[in-house]
């Protein structure tokens, strides 16, 4: 592999309180530029390990280092600004329905500080390319499922991530708009942002190719 | 620096925001804060009216001769000699004849003339330039041995009791603050945890996309100190409006009295402070509702 390595995962294991093992001794190398799909049946596992890639939650056991940072070991002061450099991408979108469309994706930004024209521009620039600058004004809620998750998509890249994390980002959507998000990730792909989508939509996996990395009752398959 | 100002108000607005969003939730905890800072606010006033008051009459803490069967040139003598004292102020002589008048003037006049000889004694009124109670006592002491004397009476007593009601008032003012301070604190942290709970969505969200606990603080601290300062306001303008109730039934009293007495409120400084204190209570109770809130979501 000549590309660097941008997130290394070395023999870990995470296990719930009350004994259920999520993931065991999972060993996984991504490269920086690299488009990964995720898969494998509910619960394998694909959701504990974006988790612990985005530092949402920590490894029992073993180390988790993204850029360099071991993640698992992280202070708490410091996750913010680890987190600013990853766009999540959610299942269930996880808008705010209390404000515009230009508001949710202003607010990563907001929190970084980046405000004024310079702010407005770039969530502009981000809901032009989800195909959305039409309806900065609207609530998220009068969007359609599609167009929610497209939202989330723009409040992800808004702040120019480096790794994009997506978790089942087309579970709830019909082919046409799940094949519209997935030529977006591509798109994003190629000018340089490595993407981990978990999905358990082989048909699509089949479709865009890239790396396949397939979970199994917390071990890795393939 | 421009991003940091832009954030402090862009917490301002929100904060503001979550006040018109309940006004009426708000107003209810603006009046309890209030309450609960006007009753040590109010004590403490009606406490330094009191000492004001209690200054006024102070200097006639006095100590009263009665003289044994002497003639009226011999007790005035003694009179004279005292008035030469260092520590003494004044000397009033009143003799057996002036006595007896100031009966009659007090409407005493049958009982006086049914008397069958002036039975009072010549009388000497003493007022010390100290007014405290250990001055008086120590000249009525020296005093009790002189030969011609029969009874000395120091009026000191009374300015014991209210220097030690005042203690006591000054004590539960104190009390008040710190137990209400707590309270105050309290109704914020609790005003807080139910907007935490409202907001819980946007909280999850700002952590994921890199907000740090300053961020997401910020504009409850906003809140809780807005609140706290709604209070203080509130509770400045009870006191304010209890002074003015009270205001013409005291000049009454006064009046009887024959003085000039007027109610004072806070001075400026007082509630500057007031305000001050309520703000950072508010402010207090915010910081650790949502501190422990940030904690729990770990």
């Amino acid at each position: 592999m000549s590309a660097q390595t941008l997130i290394e995962i070395a023999e870990v294991t995470k296990r719930y309180p009350g004994g259920h093992e999520a993931l065991s001794n999972i060993s996984l190398t991504i490269a920086s530029g690299e488009m990964v799909f995720l898969t494998g049946h509910s619960g394998a596992g694909k959701s504990t390990l974006l988790k612990l890639i985005a530092a949402i939650e920590r490894p029992t056991s073993g180390h988790i280092i993204v850029n360099g940072q071991n993640v698992g070991r992280m202070r708490r002061p410091a996750l913010p600004f680890f987190r600013r450099n990853i766009g999540l991408i959610f299942q269930d979108h996880k808008l705010l329905y209390d404000r515009t469309v230009f508001d949710n994706v202003l607010m990563p930004l907001h929190i970084q500080g980046v405000i004024g024209h310079d702010a407005a521009r770039r969530v502009r620039a981000a809901l032009d390319k989800v195909g959305l600058l039409n309806k900065e004004r609207a609530r998220p809620i009068t969007l359609s499922g599609g167009e929610q998750q497209r939202l989330c998509i723009a409040r992800a890249i808004v702040s120019r991530p480096a790794l994009v994390l997506a978790d089942e980002p087309t579970a709830n959507l019909d082919d046409a708009y799940a094949r519209d998000i997935m030529d977006m990730f591509r798109a994003f792909n190629e000018v340089g942002v490595t993407l981990i989508i978990s999905t358990h939509d082989q048909a699509l996996i089949h479709r865009y190719g890239g790396r396949k990395v397939t979970l199994a009752y917390g071990k890795l398959v393939s | 620096m421009k991003a940091w100002l832009a954030h402090h108000l862009h917490s301002l607005k929100i904060a503001v925001e979550t006040f018109r969003a309940a006004p009426v939730a708000t107003l209810f905890t603006v009046l309890v804060i209030g309450v609960a800072v006007s009753l040590p606010a109010g004590l403490y006033v009606l406490l330094a009216n009191l000492e004001r008051a209690a200054g006024g009459v102070k200097p006639q803490a006095e100590v009263t001769v009665f003289f044994k069967e002497v003639d009226e040139a011999r007790a005035r003598t003694l009179a004279a000699s005292l008035r030469k004292r260092a520590e003494v102020a004044a000397v009033q002589f009143v003799s057996k004849t002036d006595g007896i008048k100031r009966l009659e003037v007090a409407g005493l006049a049958e009982v006086a003339a049914g008397l069958p000889e002036n039975p009072l004694p010549h009388t000497l009124v003493l007022t010390t330039k100290d007014t405290t109670p250990a001055a008086l006592e120590a000249l009525a002491a020296q005093l009790k041995t002189h030969p011609d004397i029969e009874r000395v009476l120091v009026d000191s007593e009374w300015i014991k009791r209210l220097a030690a009601l005042m203690q006591l008032g000054r004590d539960l003012v104190g009390m008040l603050i710190v137990v209400l301070g707590v309270a105050l604190a309290a109704i914020t942290a609790n005003t807080i945890r139910l907007q935490i709970y409202a907001k819980n969505d946007e909280i999850e969200v700002a952590r994921l996309i890199g907000a740090t606990d300053r961020f997401i603080r910020r504009p409850f601290l906003y809140f809780g100190g807005i609140q706290g300062l709604a209070g203080g306001l509130a509770g400045w303008l009870l006191v304010l409006a209890g002074g003015l109730l009270l205001e013409a039934s005291v000049a009454q009293v006064a009046a009887a009295y024959g003085s000039q007495f007027h109610l004072a409120g806070l001075s400026l400084q007082e509630t500057t402070l007031l305000l001050l204190f309520s703000t950072a209570l508010g402010w207090l109770g915010a910081y650790f509702a949502v501190g422990r809130a940030l904690r729990q979501n770990d």
